[in-house]
């Protein structure tokens, strides 16, 4: 199947931030190709992967969801949504699938859905490293069996191939689990016969939608890919892009604006020429695809304990003036106090971060002797259970509020609490603890597909 | 002597997926960008210094198109992390601001 050229639609950042309904209305009316929406990031941090939980509200989804299903039906097109439910894991495909479900129960909607999915079992990554399959990025070392063990769940990345498979099998709802970012425009396009490099150059415009427009704000993107270009325009009158807006497109939350890997390649975008077509349509030619062996990157999240903070603050000078020895004096104590408790120092840690200092900045501070008229304090410790969180973080308070130091002139307590209880449990907490690639023969292999007739 | 903050357009950090951080620097007028880059002031060593990492580990690329420098350095800690103190990333960009550029 060939065409001259493929529009493609991307309705918001991630599913479940939001976009005019006209937005979308204007997309129709240029009977685009398909509809899609990109539904995760890691940005927010692993708590999603970890938890399983879904990083945006099941009625900000649903609303979103809602509305491009039924004019994707409506115009019989497909309907695509890449990393599904923030961090792409099982759980967060199904809280998709499921709201689909019912949105086409309500609706009276009927089509092929295709659910791709990208959690991995533990048993399978071991497998690739025992093979030699698993390549460190970064400054990451070997992955070793332990880490693999350890870590709570696994996804990796998929490319644009599951999704072109799911095309290829009739499907017109596609959703797919943890994916990169421009993997459903880039195999819809491909689909259609363009060549990989605007395909990809394409995608990755369209993964953060109006992003790529002026002025900045959470709407619907259309851009048009042919042969050896591509052309964007933003589907608001209010917006419009411009040379520049996609050019800063292009550095956002990437390392290189100019050369991004991908699953199976390089997008090389050097020799990229930026012009305006109007006002507010922007047409880039002279990108370039590198294949590569393919890799799908792997990312992960590993529990690491249970976490308990409390909120803190000092409007005294004197004790602002010798804030750094009173900490270390806070921690020294609070050890004290824990380890008659009976608990061993390696199963907990306290963290204090002084906000009006370096709470912001941590270790990269350029400026941490500022003397600020206030001083606020979070105190977290982090413990094997929260039982032992909640106890520990407890003396930890004690000690903050009632230690002696040099030139004390309130001896009735040296914080202020803003909150009773002071002390709250933010539960398990997790962090991210892949940064690898896995070599794989097989683009498809690691994503299997269940298909379903709604 | 001019600060970057005073000619510049943005200044701005973000995570670069959770192990890493990527600073830009942008401008809107090309001429000024082309004066901050004949100075020779916004190179890699000299982020290497205000965020002390070793220049080796800064990935840095001038970007034209976006009259714009990129600069992409290791976390101290991951994005979420025991101990880290900004998981988006997006408020490590004071020390670009005052950066003197000679004018």
């Amino acid at each position: 199947m060939t065409t001259d050229c493929v529009r493609m639609m991307s309705a918001s950042g991630i599913l479940g931030y939001g976009f005019p309904e006209a937005s979308l209305n204007a997309a129709m009316a240029l009977k685009p190709h398909m509809i899609g929406v990109d539904g995760g990031s890691s940005d927010p941090g692993p708590h999603y992967l970890g938890s399983g939980k879904t990083l945006n509200s099941r009625l900000a989804m649903k609303r979103d969801l809602s509305l491009l299903l039924r004019a994707a039906i409506a115009h019989d097109v497909p309907m695509m949504v890449g990393t599904c439910g923030g961090a792409g894991g099982e759980p967060h495909l199904q809280a998709c699938a499921e709201i689909v479900r019912e949105i086409a129960r309500e609706h009276d909607l009927h089509f092929k859905m295709a659910v791709i999915h990208a959690e991995q079992d533990r048993s399978t990554i071991e497998a690739a490293r025992a093979e030699g399959r698993i390549e460190p990025l970064g400054q990451a070392g070997a992955l070793t069996a332990e880490q693999i063990a350890s870590t709570e769940r696994i996804v990796g990345m998929m490319g644009p191939e599951p999704y072109r498979a799911a095309l290829a099998a009739g499907a017109q709802v596609i959703l797919g689990g943890r994916g990169t970012d421009p993997a459903p425009w880039v195999a819809l396009a491909m689909h259609h016969g363009m060549p990989a490099a605007p395909a990809w150059y394409a995608g990755k415009i369209l993964e953060c939608a109006c992003n790529a427009a002026i002025p900045k704000k959470h709407d619907c993107l259309m851009v048009t890919v042919g042969e050896d270009y591509v052309e964007a325009e933003p589907l608001n009158p209010e917006l419009r892009c411009t040379p520049m807006s996609l050019a800063v497109q292009a550095l956002h939350e990437t390392s290189s604006p100019v050369l991004r890997d991908e699953p199976g390649g390089v997008v090389d975008a050097r020799e990229c020429v930026i012009r305006a077509v109007s006002d507010r349509r922007v047409r880039v030619t002279g990108m370039k695809w590198t294949p590569r062996p393919y890799t799908i990157k792997l990312e992960g999240a590993r529990a690491v304990g249970f976490s308990a903070i409390a909120f803190a603050a000092t409007r005294d000078p004197g004790l602002i003036g010798q804030i750094d020895s009173f900490l270390d004096f806070v921690r020294t104590s609070t050890a004290t106090k824990v380890a008659a408790l009976g608990l061993p120092a390696d199963q907990w840690q306290l963290v204090l971060r002084t906000y009006g200092a370096t709470g912001v900045m941590g270790q990269w501070e350029p400026n941490p002797l500022f003397a600020p008229q206030e001083l606020g304090i979070i105190a977290e410790v982090v413990a094997t259970t929260q039982e032992l969180a909640n106890a520990a973080l407890s003396l930890a308070r004690v000690t903050l509020l009632h230690s002696d130091f040099p030139g004390r002139m309130c001896r009735e307590g040296n914080m202020a609490f803003p909150f009773s209880p002071s002390d709250i449990e933010r539960g398990a907490i997790y962090e991210f603890c892949l940064q690898h690639v896995l070599h794989v023969d097989e683009p498809t292999s690691l994503f299997p597909i269940d298909y379903e007739s709604l | 002597m001019v600060k970057l903050k005073d000619i510049a357009k943005a200044c701005k950090s973000k995570n670069a997926g959770p192990f890493a951080i990527t600073l830009d620097i942008m401008f809107d007028d090309e001429a000024v960008f082309k004066k901050v880059q004949a100075s020779g002031v916004i190179n890699a060593a000299h982020i290497a210094r205000l965020y002390k990492v070793r220049e080796q580990d800064v990935l840095f690329t001038p970007y034209p198109p976006a009259l714009a420098w990129k600069a992409t350095l290791p976390r101290p800690v991951a994005s979420g992390a025991i101990g880290d103190v900004d998981v988006y990333g997006a408020q490590q960009h004071a020390p670009l601001l005052d950066i003197d550029i000679p004018l």
